[in-house]
């Protein structure tokens, strides 16, 4: 089985994907490390699963409801959500621009 | 009378019973243990010395009556920071509190403190926590094994009475393994998942480390049964599980498995060694072949990475946390490979196949549990690897755990005891004890029989 490689291009479009950091030093650490992961992982192929279905929940539970109102035990007042905000302003969190000057 | 910290859960709940020790001696000799010990073996994140006054106020409360219990640091508990060993969470404090440790709390129990994991759970050494790693009490130029290694540490080196921890593949058995404890993972679903920081959605199981069986139980029962709060959480009543324990083992049978594989000889004799003594006690100990444990490596790899990167996602550095840039190297390795298995074009090459082998393994241990009772066989290969071992090893944990990864994917129920000890170098082996799932009855009665009738548990005789 041949092994499968994972470039440094595709690397950094993952971190795009999964919204990552990476510096270029770490791309080709990165490279590395998956396909030697992916070794393990494409031992998957030996196994005949041509009569089996995919298992995504061991349990068989299957449409567990609970009522649709609100609980005050698991509601933040405003100031609990904000607690932990990096940075916050008259009670709203506060995010990374997206839009800058020249998108307008 | 020895020093308190080190009595058993059950003897410590005696002796208050009793009134023959206070809470106020119990805390000063665990307090002091945590103190001597902590700085060389880094087994806490977190303390609280005024735990004594919430364990006064707990006193009356059964069944845990104020014992100190460490937890995991991957649990929100209000009034501790919660960081998963992450540098993403570190100062983070939970405004919620997890079903465990509230459970604990209405039990009775304190928590005396936070105990170090691999970052995110994401480990199986504890070496490879953003907080520095945990040493292993029994030889600290070993690791502790992971990802509860500090929770582990912390009972062997009697600096809790008890512990909580989690596991998603090993991360209970392992690290009590290493460590030379019992620890026993609950069936996937028999402890609520709330207030955990979340792993693998699929196979994240909560449950108790400690030092005997029976202390184990005594933890399970305060933390198990139905929550509404987590949707895979089963709505049935769990039992008391100490019912199962001083159990007759006659006509139970016992399968063997993994005990032909290579580069573990020396451990799967000295474990057949020890079986003899459920022959004895009237049960039938027979080998048995299941599937390659290999291919759990490959379904754990892409079904914990894949809902990882889905679990991780949260983390965005504007709601709390700091950005995704602070994220350790493993765990950024563990969200990219989790995206990429499930990204366009690859998702049914590996995250569906992942799912479909897990289907087969679920049928080889259906077929072998219509043979046997329980399945037993090492936790790990070896002992505890020496400090260092995880080293530019992206596959370290994985390795190291192929043996528990398929019965942690299949959510079944196991429990790890010590059934070796070397003197030279202090460390353990221990024994996986497998049943199917919501049988921990069986884990129990088999786990209890082998502490009870074999001399490798250290707790076992003490006054």
């Amino acid at each position: 089985m041949a092994k499968t490689t994972v470039t440094p291009a595709q690397v950094q479009h993952i971190g795009r994907l999964a919204t990552i950091p990476l510096r270029e030093t770490e791309l080709q650490n990165f490279s590395h490390a998956f396909e030697e992961t992916l070794v393990v992982v494409d031992e998957l192929r030996e196994p005949d699963v041509s009569h089996v279905e995919p298992t995504s929940q061991v349990t068989g539970f299957t449409n567990v409801w609970r009522e649709d109102i609100a609980k005050p035990d698991q509601t933040f007042s405003q100031a609990a959500a904000l607690k932990n905000a990096a940075k916050s302003h008259a009670g709203y969190f506060m995010v990374p621009g997206v839009l800058t000057a020249k998108d307008t | 009378m020895p020093k308190l910290n080190t009595l058993t859960l059950k003897k410590t709940l005696d002796l208050l019973d009793q009134k023959a020790i206070t809470l106020d001696e119990l805390y000063q000799d665990v307090l002091e243990s945590i103190k001597t010990q902590n700085p060389q073996l880094n087994m806490y994140l977190e303390i609280d010395e005024t735990a004594l006054v919430k364990a006064k106020e707990q006193a009356a409360t059964s069944p845990l009556k104020g014992v100190p219990i460490a937890v995991k640091d991957n649990f929100c508990t209000v009034g501790f920071n919660m960081t998963a060993s992450s540098n993403v969470l570190r100062n983070f404090a939970p405004q919620f509190e997890s079903t465990t440790t509230e459970r604990l709390k209405a039990a009775g129990g304190v928590v005396i403190g936070k105990t170090n994991l691999d970052a995110w759970a994401h480990g199986s050494s504890t070496e490879t926590s953003d907080f520095g790693p945990t040493l292993n009490p029994r030889n600290p130029e070993h690791l502790p094994g992971g990802s509860s290694g500090g929770s582990a540490a912390a009972v062997a080196a009697d600096a809790c009475i008890a512990a909580i921890g989690s596991e998603t593949a090993g991360s209970i058995r392992q690290p009590a393994a290493w460590c030379g404890v019992v620890g026993l993972k609950p069936t996937y679903g028999r402890v609520s998942r709330y207030g955990v920081a979340a792993m693998a959605s699929s196979t994240d199981s909560p449950g108790p480390i400690g030092k005997t069986v029976e202390d184990c139980c005594i933890l399970l029962n305060a933390i198990a049964g139905p929550d509404t709060k987590d949707g895979t959480c089963n709505p049935e009543s769990a039992p008391d599980f100490t019912q199962f324990l001083n159990q007759d083992l006659t006509g139970l049978k016992i399968g063997v498995i993994y005990h032909d594989l290579p580069n573990m000889e020396e451990t799967n004799a000295r474990l057949l060694k020890e079986l003899e003594v459920f022959k004895k006690l009237g049960a039938t100990v027979e080998l048995a072949d299941a599937m390659d444990p290999k291919y759990a490596i490959g379904v754990y790899t892409v079904v914990q990475r894949a809902e990882v990167s889905s679990n991780l996602a949260r983390y965005d550095g504007v709601r709390y946390g700091n950005d995704r840039s602070t994220f350790g190297a493993e765990a950024k390795r563990r969200i990219m490979l989790g995206t990429y298995t499930l990204s366009k074009g690859y998702a049914d090459k590996y995250y569906e196949l992942a799912q479909k082998v897990r289907t087969l393994f679920l049928e080889d241990y259906a077929r072998l549990f219509k043979k046997y009772d329980v399945l037993i066989s090492p936790v790990s290969p070896g002992f505890a690897k020496k400090r260092g071992a995880t080293e530019g090893q992206s596959m370290f944990g994985e390795l190291e755990d192929m043996l528990v990864e398929a019965s942690s994917v299949c959510g079944l129920p196991g429990a790890s005891v010590p059934y070796y000890h070397d003197p030279a170098t202090n460390l353990y082996l221990g024994m996986n004890i497998m049943a199917p799932m919501w049988r921990e009855d069986l884990v129990i009665k088999i786990a209890d029989a082998f502490e009870k009738n074999t001399q490798w548990n250290q707790w076992r005789n003490a006054a």
